[in-house]
């Protein structure tokens, strides 16, 4: 299946679900993981491990600190996945 | 200046034998027994297939998500902790003014081992994030704290199996001297896997008693064979007495004193002559400045060791000596398992609650007492303490040759 920004939101909102128990219903692009869905930065290391066995994707850890809202995550993943 | 006074203003527990204080002490008050054979598919195969697990699964009171950040004894301590706090009125307390001291024996030994499997089946970037504050030993008070955001200093004392009963004994003193009123304190353990039970099993530690495992917790019975390990955890609420009055709070129990020895005879075997605990006794006494003749009730040591529960019940009676006649002694062990560094904290509120009802909990599985104990055993039903001011010791020793002697007193207003 193509990395469309659709298909990445998605999978995008179902890690933040198992991570941080946080309503499927209120993740979107604009929400910022720290402030608006209980991601801290331990957290945020079990979205981006699984988001990268998710997608086949390597996420750097330079482009992680610069991932502040889940729109950050699904357009870097979108623009360098397969 | 007179020393400031401590008092005991909240309880909470997740036991062997139930989810909270008010169904452990029915529980423990029955003669119930929490020892179960394990269901879990590597117990089948071990040499020992029995321990005492919590009454409830912290899964059935606690939200998936939190679970999942929080090492089993982390919960454990949550839980209890909530129960200590809610009991207390969860009282307005200046946060500086608010300690937590909560211990562990081992700290996170199931996310330790649990992590490394992942690390050599999966590799390292699979580890878990929060694996390091899952697995360190201030975890559960840590978490607590947090919790209740105390400020006036999060502490974790670890001394094996008298872990728990030691934190009460920081408590106390953070209290008298001035660095706190309230501080949250007890003990937790979650140690109940593979690895843990089958290194207290290559020590001999556990008792073996496969075919029969709620007969297997058996403190001076003359056929007891080891210890039964058990896991969870108890909390109290401990305050100065004067900021406890001003707010009305309900008091259980005084704190009255502690004594604190060490063998420096073996890493894990009980000096036989036990002078280290009787000397701990003596020092409790005097730290709590009440007469002998006011000790009427004794929450032992007691694990169904064949060697410490005699050298126990004799360091007892050298340290007390004719008034050891009317000290009602009960080995809760017998019903909980042991609990490690979780022991102090749930044999304390057993204590501060035979304080409070005048009741002392039975002794269950002694079929025929072993000769050489000479105490006076509570067995099998409750027995009621006398009317008016009491008091009563709790004593609790680690491999390391840790002693802890803990005094309560009945607090009559």
């Amino acid at each position: 299946m193509a990395l469309t920004v659709d298909v990445v939101l998605e999978g995008i909102k179902e890690i933040v679900v198992e991570v941080a128990g946080i309503d499927a219903g209120i993740i979107a692009m604009d929400k910022k993981f720290t402030d608006d869905l209980d991601v801290d930065s331990l957290s945020m290391v079990e979205v981006v491990v699984a988001a990268e066995e998710k997608f086949g994707v390597k996420i750097p850890d330079e482009e992680v600190t610069k991932m502040a809202t889940v729109g950050d995550a699904v357009n870097f993943i979108v623009a360098n996945g397969k | 200046m007179s020393r400031r006074r401590v008092v005991v203003t909240g309880l909470g527990a997740t036991t062997p034998l139930g989810g909270d204080v008010p169904t452990t002490w029915a529980n423990l008050l029955a003669g119930k027994s929490g020892v179960r054979k394990l269901e879990d598919e590597w117990a089948q195969e071990a040499s020992v297939t029995f321990a005492a697990r919590v009454a409830v699964e912290p899964s059935e009171v606690m939200e998936r998500v939190e679970m999942r950040r929080l090492d089993r004894s982390e919960q454990f301590a949550l839980i209890a902790a909530r129960e200590a706090w809610k009991d207390a009125g969860a009282p307005d307390v200046n946060k500086e003014r608010l300690g937590v001291v909560i211990a562990s024996g081992i700290g996170g030994v199931i996310t330790l081992l649990d992590q490394y499997d992942i690390l050599k089946t999966k590799g390292a970037r699979m580890v878990s994030p929060h694996t390091v504050p899952m697995l360190m030993p201030n975890g559960p008070s840590a978490n607590v704290g947090l919790e209740l955001q105390a400020k006036a200093g999060v502490h974790t004392p670890v001394s094996a199996c008298a872990s728990g009963a030691e934190a009460a004994g920081y408590a106390l003193e953070m209290i008298r001297n001035g660095r706190a009123d309230i501080v949250v304190t007890g003990g937790v353990e979650a140690a109940i896997h593979a690895l843990p039970m089958a290194g207290f099993a290559s020590m001999k530690a556990l008792s073996t008693r496969n075919d029969d495992p709620t007969k297997a917790s058996r403190p001076y019975d003359k056929d007891r064979d080891g210890f039964v390990l058990g896991e969870g955890g108890g909390v109290l609420v401990f305050e100065e007495l004067e900021h406890a009055k001003a707010r009305g709070a309900k008091i259980y129990a005084e704190v009255m004193g502690q004594g604190l020895t060490s063998d420096g005879y073996h890493i894990a075997a009980p000096d036989p002559d036990g002078a280290g605990v009787t000397r701990a006794v003596k020092f409790a006494l005097e730290d709590a400045g009440i007469p002998l003749s006011e000790i009427v009730h004794l929450n032992a040591h007691a694990t169904s060791t064949p060697a410490g529960d005699v050298a126990e019940a004799n360091a007892l009676t050298n340290a007390l000596g004719a008034d050891i006649s009317h000290v009602a002694v009960s080995a809760t062990k017998s019903m909980t398992g042991h609990l490690l560094g979780g022991a102090g904290a749930i044999e304390s509120i057993f204590c501060v609650l035979a304080m409070y009802h005048h009741k002392a909990p039975p002794t269950i599985n002694i079929e025929n007492l072993d000769d050489a104990v000479k105490v006076d055993v509570v067995r099998d039903v409750p027995r009621d303490l006398p009317a008016g001011s009491i008091a009563c010791l709790n004593d609790s020793f680690g491999f390391g040759g840790h002693n802890v002697v803990l005094v309560f007193r009945s607090y009559e207003g």
